[in-house]
């Protein structure tokens, strides 16, 4: 059947129109307000002391370790590196320690790394999460749904959430310090740190900063800044003896998170316009088969009608004509029986005048 | 008038002997129980959710599978309407009654899920999140479960026999038609693409830029085959809500829904291998991930495309039924191991994720929910059956 067809070709549809608009998104520029600030972190000055943990709790109120929902050893102590532990809504910090390939220690600071185009912002369907021109990822509580999508996002495993609270659940991750900044204050951690090994300020210079560092000790580190371009760069940035991958960082490649999605969301366009048309297309094609198919059944009943008809006038004729014959054929036969008897009759009675008259025309004769 | 009155009447009374009521009842009342749980204590009350496993099986089952097996709904009203398929008249209503049993009970399902749901219409009403691919999606599940209801208020007019109000709706059939399959396009294909967004965490086997495509053309045969699945399980369990045209054209829905899902499966299939071939993804195929991966495109897609083919051909409706139910345990299978298998495959297994058993008996609560609602409705309302005083549309 024609129409069960038309189930298939709507898959093959769409397939058309949901990959068209994939195939112009590939080239990533990187953006950024200039002025936008930034951290530098550098392993190879990182001594893991976890002073910047415990600046941060400071500076944003967080509870002390021991209450911590599963309490952990004070900041002092630091046999907590052995374990590897990632940020949650009660640490927007946390010190991690690796062990490199070539067998040396490594630390890495981890929070939030307030992406240039961050994935969570880009995600989150309330605009709770926003990326400032100052260069912080800043959240609003109020607007939250507490959908987690940000967390999915998040190629980092950032941002964390508050699953024991019922009455008012929040996202919470490293905020830059945004309040402090916006004091002309330096972030908590960095403010905090006994060594060089965080650095604040404009993300360009810092950038430069880190270019001269590997330039200066070209043996120290891995030549390569974490953070310059991953998914369209961070404002938080690496420094790194070792290949970054081995403190725990995922290669990303260049594309920045927002435009893995463009593609998909600009396909609605293109299904909120084409859809209409086709499928009203293909209801007036439907609809026009019904009514062809009517008419061409009325056509069809009327034709039979006339056939039917012109088929009984034509034996009606026929039979009318027979009949006509017969009945001419009968009063032939009728008046030839006639005219012979009246000729008999005539020379039984005048045979002796027969000769002087001829034979007087029948009346009625039918005429063909 | 009279056999109508015996037949709610028996009905009701087959509903409060029916054996299974006693496990309904059951679920219920532990899912009212986990409900309060779940709002006084939290998610973490009830959940095994964490900061790398923010969603879990409500996602994964209640949207991700919810939405699919609804998609019963658009897949019979544009078969009937806009095909001009008559013999798919009578799978019109219970198809759209389940999707919109379906769609309620997913935004009901997200209540649980979300942190703050008393905000749910935020991304609606104050701040939109065009950028995101979830706002999407509540937009068109928001604007489809509306267009769903009005659908579906033509039985509810029947029964209450509001002849004006119906027969305006019924005028907005071919409209209301098309705007569900567009929605549907697009949020189908949007659950699928809410993955787009996290390549680095998802297995390059299930990820993929054709991602959406995959989930919107899996939601056909997935709606086709619940509408030839419940069709059957109607035909056992509500045959007394029946009427006999309904009876009658069951057949032809499950032969031409059988034809059309096993076509749609081999192209599903092959667009599936594309995938794989596009981002020349072929050396994970022999490891354990890839091997699930067979497993499921060779078991739940292809097998069940071949006996769907198979049954239209020996004209069998067993075995259609049966394919119907591996295509929805397949569909099951997919959109768990795009969020739960695939989503994360990097984390050691000490960091997995593993569902409370009350998260298990929340979603078990809900479908509960689904299939009591269906019973009920089927008992009281025109949907198994034409009501005589109203003309078919
Ligand atoms: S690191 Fe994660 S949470 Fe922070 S800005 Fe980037 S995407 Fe957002
Ligand atoms: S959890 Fe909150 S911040 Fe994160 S995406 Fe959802 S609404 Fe936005
Ligand atoms: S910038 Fe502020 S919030 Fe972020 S880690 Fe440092 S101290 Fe904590």
């Amino acid at each position: 059947m024609r129409r069960r067809k038309f189930l298939s070709l709507i898959s093959a549809g769409s397939l058309g129109t949901a990959l068209a608009p994939r195939t112009g998104t590939a080239a990533a520029t990187i953006s950024g307000h200039p002025e936008t600030l930034g951290v530098l972190h550098d392993s190879a000055l990182c001594i893991g002391c976890r002073k910047c943990e415990a600046a941060c709790r400071e500076v944003n109120n967080l509870p002390t370790p021991d209450k911590y929902k599963t309490p952990e050893k004070p900041f002092t102590d630091l046999s907590v590196l052995e374990r590897k532990r990632r940020t949650d809504f009660q640490r927007f910090t946390v010190v991690n320690k690796y062990r490199s390939k070539d067998g040396r220690t490594v630390f890495r600071k981890f929070q939030c790394n307030h992406c240039q185009e961050p994935a969570c912002a880009s995600a989150c369907f309330v605009r709770a999460l926003v990326k400032t021109p100052q260069g912080p990822v800043i959240y609003k509580p109020d607007l939250c749904v507490g959908c987690r999508y940000c967390m999915i996002a998040c190629p980092y495993y950032v941002p964390a959430y508050d699953y024991g609270n019922a009455g008012n659940p929040l996202v919470y991750k490293c905020t830059m310090c945004a309040p402090r900044l916006a004091r002309g204050q330096a972030p908590g951690c960095v403010e905090n740190c006994p060594t060089d090994a965080l650095a604040f300020g404009r993300r360009l210079d810092l950038l430069e900063l880190a270019r001269a560092r590997i330039a200066a000790h070209p043996g120290r580190y891995t030549p390569r800044i974490y953070g310059e371009q991953e998914m369209g760069g961070t404002n938080w940035l690496y420094l790194s003896p070792v290949p970054h991958e081995e403190l725990g960082q995922p290669r990303l490649g260049k594309i920045p998170a927002p435009e893995l999605t463009s593609g998909a969301l600009g396909a609605v366009a293109i299904v909120a316009g084409l859809w209409p048309a086709f499928l009203g297309g293909l209801y007036c094609i439907s609809r026009r088969r019904d009514k062809t198919a009517e008419q061409d059944a009325a056509l069809a009943a009327a034709t039979a009608r006339e056939t039917a008809e012109a088929e009984a006038q034509e034996t009606l004729r026929q039979a009318l004509a027979k009949a006509e014959k017969e009945k001419e054929a009968a009063i032939a036969r009728e008046v030839k029986k006639a005219r012979e008897e009246a000729a008999r009759e005539f020379e039984e009675k005048a045979a002796p005048q027969a000769k002087e008259e001829s034979t007087p025309p029948p009346a009625g004769e039918p005429s063909s | 008038m009279n056999a109508t009155t015996d037949r709610k009447k028996t009905a009701l009374l087959e509903l409060l002997r029916t054996p299974g009521n006693i496990l309904t009842a059951f679920i219920l009342a532990l899912g009212l129980c986990i409900t309060v749980l779940r709002f006084t204590k939290g998610l973490a009350g009830v959940t095994n959710l964490n900061d790398n496993y923010p969603w879990g099986i409500w996602i994964s089952f209640d949207l991700l599978c919810g939405v699919a097996l609804a998609a019963g709904g658009y897949a019979a009203t544009t078969a009937c309407h806009l095909f001009g398929l008559k013999d798919f008249r009578t799978s019109v209503r219970p198809a759209v009654t389940s999707a919109f049993l379906g769609y309620a009970f997913v935004v009901l399902a997200l209540h649980y899920d979300v942190g703050q749901p008393w905000r749910l219409v935020y991304p609606i009403f104050l701040s939109q999140g065009t950028s995101s691919v979830l706002f999407e999606v509540g937009l068109c599940v928001f604007i489809y479960l509306s267009v769903l209801a009005l659908e579906w208020s033509i039985a509810v007019f029947e029964r209450l026999g509001w002849k004006k109000a119906r027969a305006r709706i019924v005028r907005l059939t071919i409209p209301l038609t098309v705007l569900g399959v567009i929605l549907s396009t697009m949020h189908q294909s949007s659950l699928g693409a809410l993955y787009l967004i996290a390549p680095s965490k998802m297995h390059p086997l299930w990820y993929s830029p054709f991602i959406p495509v995959f989930f919107f053309v899996s939601s056909i045969f997935a709606g086709m085959s619940m509408v030839i699945f419940e069709g059957s399980l109607a035909h056992r369990f509500l045959r007394g809500q029946m009427d006999e045209e309904h009876i009658r054209r069951g057949d032809a829905v499950v032969f031409g829904f059988g034809k059309a899902a096993s076509i749609t499966m081999l192209g599903y299939l092959l667009i599936r291998l594309y995938g794989v071939a596009l981002d020349d993804n072929w050396r994970f195929l022999p490891t354990g991930y890839g091997l699930w991966f067979i497993a499921e495109l060779a078991g739940f897609v292809a097998l069940p495309s071949f006996l769907y083919a198979l049954g239209v051909r020996e004209k069998n409706t067993r075995r259609i039924r049966f394919a119907a139910l591996l295509t929805i345990a397949g569909i099951v299978l997919n959109r768990f191991n795009v969020s739960l298998v695939a989503f994360n495959w990097q984390l050691a297994p000490e960091e997995k994720y593993f569902p409370h058993w009350m998260e298990i008996a929340v979603s078990a609560f809900i479908v509960t929910l689904i299939i009591t609602a269906y019973r009920l409705i089927c008992a009281y309302m025109p949907i198994l059956r034409d009501d005589p005083d109203f003309e078919t549309h």
